[in-house]
């Protein structure tokens, strides 16, 4: 067991699979000998040489493009688009082109690769930086998207991604980066398409993704302590597949639930979740589903207007409490 | 060279001079190679004009772009490639299909919808693919094969082959963004790919004078070193000379090449194009003068490597071919709807 920072996880993660694995490749804009913008991938390059860990040109259409058409051919690229936001720069690969290959060619395509992204804001650079894009990719048909809060779950989620034949979005948090946690030792391996319970508890449910899962259990904690309110939080971690066995079951015996979303309000991954919950949980609701989101708005830059709009652990508690104390 | 002389009429001043000209000295085929380009043009040809008598009586579909005019240029470029080599193109790319040796049955069936398609009706005319054949399809978006062809070819640096990517896309195509993205790292990394531009001069509606501020699409790689010819896409020789000398080039570690053909598209953009932008004077001249099969029929009997009698025989066959695809496509089973639910990431 040591203790790992996120950022760390990620050039472990990566690093875990391309030494198990010659076909595993790593290309994206200054992630090799620069490391990373956020150094989330230094000593890859030292590691694994220029040949597996590359230095792009700034061509988002290209390095997706690239890493598709390795991937169609066997190889396991895993490649990074810095910023989520740019991922408007190169979405026909993202929405026309990987999701559709092995539907389209009756299953002889196949597109085994893994975008890695910086996503989601806390570092206050502004609308076209600070982005939490995952609802864009929840929506297409054929791709799947995951998001770790930890870095157990970043080497463990990787791994899963880069071992399964389909595209697979990996949205790391810029503003997780720097946060530490307990990893085992050894090679890990998780599983796509599972949730955590966090923290468990039987007065509501707090779903959550990346940043807000911490958000969501201080607030869990301030909940306890201050209200006697005891939350159940469940870390979704990946948004397709979607675990809704963990999730139903998790309101069955809670009967309440929240959701804590850094995404904008309108089509966040939330409203499709209170959807299901609303199709196949209805009656074992005692209250309408609450979701906790970001405001339909640009991000803004400046520090106090950026807190502003984000969900915090006070506007967690006090939505949670006034919703179960009303 | 006709159609690169229209094409100088209509173009700005491109006063920048060719870097090769193909046209000096056309190396010719043997007898061999001649019946063989033949018989895969015709094949061509006849199946588009199968697919588009189909599509007016209402049995395909959707979008269909037919090939026909442009024979040569697939025809002489498949005849430059090994075993491993990759073919990957646009929407107009049933052509290319047939090139590459996939089944006419198969493709004819995607084009109807039915349940022996190459794609199990899941792709359409512009959606197949068949990996066993080294084709990688089959892209709807324009442009969007040209990163995928370049990452082929990646990968076969990667893993030490000599392999190419043939990657295909058109002159309206050579405007998109990602296509210069796509030279930078071809360049960049030195990989084996030849980007063949086919300029059929209209990219849908539009000249290629009237969107592009320069027209020799050829010179298109110069900022990035990337060699580049112009051919007469018409002539199958001048095709596969041009072709011999990229695949050549790429085998051999120089990295990316470009090779612009000059063709012509009789048809219209799409089967739902009446292609009123150009006169039907212009399409005959071309169709007369410059026809690319009747370019080799005429080279086969005027060098008696074939008779009328020959020729009627392997026109008979390749109709035959294409009257059993059509037969199929028409009477194959539609898919069963479980094949929504196949091939399906979860």
């Amino acid at each position: 067991m040591a203790e790992l920072t996120y950022r760390d996880a990620v050039a472990r993660g990566i690093a875990q699979e391309m030494a198990r694995d010659p076909d595993v490749i790593f290309f994206g804009e200054d992630v090799a000998k620069p490391g990373g913008v956020f150094k989330a991938t230094v000593g890859l390059y030292e590691q694994f040489g220029p040949k597996r860990v590359r230095d792009t040109p700034i061509s988002e259409q290209a390095i997706m493009g690239a890493a598709m058409g390795a991937a169609m051919t066997g190889l396991k690229p895993i490649a990074e688009i810095m910023f989520s936001d740019f991922f408007a720069v190169c979405f026909d690969y993202i929405a026309n082109e990987f999701p559709k290959s092995r539907y389209m060619s009756n299953g002889q395509l196949k597109c085994p690769l893994v975008v890695r992204t910086g996503n989601g804001a806390g570092s206050r650079f502004g609308a076209q930086h600070s982005q939490s894009v995952e609802n864009w990719c929840m929506m297409i048909p054929g791709l799947k998207v995951v998001a770790p809060s930890n870095p157990r779950d970043v080497i463990g989620l990787m791994a899963a991604a880069v071992r399964d034949p389909d595209p697979v979005i990996f949205f790391e948090h810029k503003s997780l980066y720097p946060v530490k946690g307990e990893v085992p030792d050894g090679e890990i391996v998780d599983t796509l398409g599972t949730a955590a319970i966090v923290r468990p508890g039987k007065d509501a449910s707090i779903l959550a993704l990346a940043l807000m899962v911490p958000r969501a259990l201080e607030a869990a904690e301030r909940l306890k302590a201050e209200h006697g309110i005891d939350c159940e939080v469940i870390d979704v971690r990946s948004l397709v597949p979607l675990d809704t066995q963990t999730i139903l079951g998790s309101i069955a015996r809670t009967h309440r639930v929240f959701t804590v979303e850094e995404n904008p309000r309108l089509c966040g991954w939330g409203a499709e979740i209170v959807s299901i919950i609303a199709d196949e949980a209805f009656y074992d609701l005692d209250g309408p589903p609450v979701r906790i989101t970001t405001p339909h708005i640009p991000l803004p830059a400046a520090d106090v207007l950026e807190d502003a709009v984000l969900p915090t652990v006070q506007r967690i508690t006090e939505t949670v409490r006034r919703s179960l104390q009303s | 060279m006709a159609v690169a002389d229209a094409q100088k009429k209509s173009s700005r001043a491109d006063t920048a001079a060719p870097e090769t000209d193909t046209a000096a000295a056309v190396p010719p085929l043997t007898q061999e190679q001649e019946l063989s380009a033949y018989r895969q043009m015709l094949l061509i040809r006849r199946f588009e004009e199968k697919a588009g008598q189909m599509y007016g009586m209402g049995l395909i579909g959707g979008f269909c772009h037919l090939y026909i005019g442009q024979e040569a240029v697939v025809v002489g470029m498949q005849m430059t490639l090994k075993d491993g080599d990759e073919v990957i193109t646009g929407y107009r790319d049933h052509g290319h299909m047939l090139a590459c040796g996939m089944d006419p049955k198969g493709v004819m069936a995607e084009l109807t919808g039915r349940q022996h398609g190459y794609s199990k009706g899941k792709g359409g005319s512009m959606h197949m693919f068949s990996v066993e054949k080294g084709f990688f399809g089959g892209h709807g978006i324009v442009g969007a094969q040209v990163p995928l062809g370049t990452g082929l070819a990646f990968a076969n640096k990667y893993r030490g082959s000599d392999n190419v990517s043939v990657t295909y896309f058109g002159d309206g195509a050579a405007n998109q963004g990602q296509v210069y993205e796509s030279f930078n790292m071809a360049k960049l990394w030195m990989l084996p790919v030849i980007y063949v531009i086919e300029n059929n001069q209209y990219g849908m509606g539009t000249s290629v004078a009237r969107a592009s501020a320069t027209t020799h699409l050829y010179m298109r790689g110069r900022a990035h070193d990337i060699p580049g010819e112009h051919v007469d896409g018409m002539d199958v020789r001048a095709v596969k000379a041009a072709g011999e000398k990229a695949v050549k080039w790429c085998r051999e570690g120089n990295g990316p090449i470009i090779l612009e053909m000059l063709t012509y598209r009789y048809r219209g953009h799409s089967m739902s194009d009446p292609a009123k932008y150009r006169t039907r004077e212009e399409v005959e001249k071309v169709r007369t003068e410059h026809d690319p099969i009747e370019q080799v029929r005429a080279r086969l009997l005027s060098n008696k490597w074939a008779s009328e009698d020959d020729l009627k025989k392997i026109d008979a066959a390749v109709r035959a071919t294409v009257n059993e695809a059509a037969e199929f496509a028409t009477h194959d089973p539609e898919p069963d709807p479980a094949e929504l639910w196949t091939d399906v990431v979860r």
